[in-house]
């Protein structure tokens, strides 16, 4: 697509907006000189900066277990899926600030909770064996979701997920030998691998958001191919990925309801409580506190660090221009 | 190249890095920019692979890492160091990988088992050496409050400096060479960074020999806590 905006006319937007459906329509890209419509720009910027806000987030729980890790090869795998994660966080913050929205106005919107990361993340990481659920339910259930955004129609975040999905994979498969591991080990390995499941299948299942008929910014998403899929689509599809997994790992999935339909083809479950996924979005979950509060601190205390890294390359920048 | 390792130069070499590697694990989560989580796990990672290498010529690197107690760990008493604000951690970081720089490269060019992983292991130190540089020039030349800050942290980690030159069993090097060119590197960026050299002895009174000795610091043992507990939890566990 080439249509940008005259510089010095109005601007005709209705044809404007013919070119971008059109372009939408004929699945090309939109890049960052393109027109497009401001509900769509500010659309991406939300899911764009909630997705960075995620990663760095998503940092914690992990990070907490890195200083006990159990063997030098866990600690090295597990080292260098949060540095992936920072990494991951780096070009999305990048691809938002594609739309004219930099890095420190989305962190400082984080910050103050004016923007959201995932849900998931205010959850706590109690034992090792949850480094491995998280690696294959909350990886897998990214993954799931953020395939499909490989061919969102925003180039930019498009080509960032390519990258970023290719990482993922990896991680969650790391995270399924983790858990194989531990189910195939002692009793006491088994049963921590059995608890993690335990509390991270249902906060996994919620990772795809509410029910369809329920979902706030769903419909003009899919319009606009920034979205692929429904909540719903996603939330089976992950489900009947999962299921077999937790055959071929020896494990169970807390869900009494989980059995094969023959009929739709796909693996019915049980009803998700949604009034838990309301309560921790709205603030209630076990760590939305901590979490925030830790980021708030690491962003506060490395102040003076960026202050003197802006120092210093104003007066050097002067001397080498 | 002689066949038989040197257990204790092993050790003292793989400790380091391992305790290194382990402190800058810590940062995760904690940094104060993104690009710092990326470039401090990068060195971590780096400095945990060369612990690797070096323990598994001695021994089962889970055993050693997890299983030894305080005392029979040689690393030096500055890697232990906690990782204090970020210009601690940027001056523990600038001694060390300007040591561990110039010895690699002296191991690289000897005929010891560690010669290979010293070619290999030079390249990836002076990347970090050079982040530590850049990091000291920005702080020493860049706020005041940064200036005072690199300060105080170069000085309060100078007296664990001295132990670094003390020479270690079936470790091959030119120590008064090592002393020198390192206190020329580091006399050389302190100056382009506007920061004194610090003065005071390089070693604590009471190190009785020091970390190459067994000998460590108080928060050591907190950090070895930590990092042993799960895994000696279960023993005779694999992971």
């Amino acid at each position: 697509m080439t249509a940008t905006a005259p510089e010095t006319e109005a601007p005709d937007t209705a044809g404007l907006e013919a070119v971008f459906e059109a372009a939408v329509a004929a699945d090309e890209r939109i890049e960052p000189r393109d027109w497009m419509p401001d509900a769509y720009r500010a659309t991406l910027v939300r899911q764009m900066a909630q997705h960075a806000h995620s990663e760095i987030i998503g940092m914690q729980p992990e990070a907490n277990w890195i200083t006990r890790a159990p063997s030098l090869r866990r600690k090295a795998i597990l080292m260098a899926k949060v540095q992936d994660e920072a990494g991951h966080g780096l070009y999305l913050y990048s691809a938002a600030e594609t739309l004219g929205t930099g890095r420190e106005e989305l962190l400082d919107k984080l910050h103050a909770g004016r923007q959201r990361y995932s849900s998931i993340f205010n959850y706590p990481t109690l034992t090792w064996a949850d480094v491995g659920a998280i690696g294959w339910l909350v990886d897998g259930a990214a993954i799931t979701n953020q395939v499909p955004l490989c061919r969102c129609s925003y180039g930019p975040y498009a080509r960032a997920m390519v990258r970023i999905c290719k990482e993922e994979s990896f991680h969650q498969r790391q995270g399924y030998e983790l858990l194989l591991t531990l189910s195939r080990g002692t009793p006491a390995q088994h049963a921590m691998a059995q608890d993690a499941v335990d509390r991270w299948w249902w906060p996994s299942l919620m990772m795809f958001g509410p029910p369809d008929d329920a979902s706030a910014h769903s419909a003009q998403s899919m319009a606009w191919k920034i979205k692929r899929h429904s909540n719903d689509e996603l939330r089976q599809r992950f489900v009947d990925i999962c299921v077999p997994q937790a055959e071929s790992l020896g494990l169970t999935l807390p869900d009494p309801d989980l059995r094969w339909n023959e009929e739709r083809g796909h693996y019915d479950f049980g009803p998700i409580d949604w009034d838990e996924f309301h309560e921790v979005l709205r603030g209630n979950g076990p760590c939305n506190d901590q979490r925030l509060a830790q980021r708030r601190r690491a962003h506060e205390e490395g102040a003076w660090v960026r202050e003197a890294a802006a120092a210093y390359a104003a007066k050097h920048g002067e001397a080498t221009a | 190249m002689t066949t038989v390792v040197p257990e204790r130069a092993a050790l003292a070499l793989g400790d380091d890095a391992l305790v290194l590697s382990h402190r800058l694990g810590e940062w995760a989560g904690h940094a104060p920019v993104l690009e710092e989580e990326v470039a401090l796990a990068n060195i971590a990672l780096d400095l945990l692979g060369q612990a690797r290498t070096l323990l598994s010529l001695v021994g089962d690197e889970d055993d050693l890492a997890f299983l030894r107690e305080e005392r029979a760990f040689r690393n030096v008493q500055l890697v232990e160091q906690p990782n204090g604000d970020f210009a601690h951690t940027i001056a523990r970081q600038l001694y060390f990988s300007a040591y561990q720089e110039l010895l690699y490269g002296q191991l690289a060019a000897s005929d010891t088992v560690f010669a290979p992983l010293a070619a290999k292991a030079v390249k990836e130190v002076a990347y970090h050496r050079d982040h530590a540089e850049h990091w000291t020039l920005r702080l020493g030349d860049g706020t005041d409050e940064s200036r005072r800050r690199m300060r105080h942290a170069l000085d309060a980690l100078w007296r664990y400096t001295g132990e670094l030159f003390e020479p270690v069993e079936g470790l091959p090097v030119d120590g008064p060479a090592l002393r020198e060119g390192w206190l020329g590197r580091i006399t050389g960026v302190l100056e382009r960074a506007g920061l004194a050299l610090p003065e005071g002895p390089q070693h604590t009174p009471w190190a009785a020999g020091g970390g190459r000795q067994g000998i460590h610091t108080e928060p050591f043992g907190r950090m070895l806590a930590e990092m042993q507990h799960l895994h000696r939890s279960h023993p005779g566990a694999s992971w």
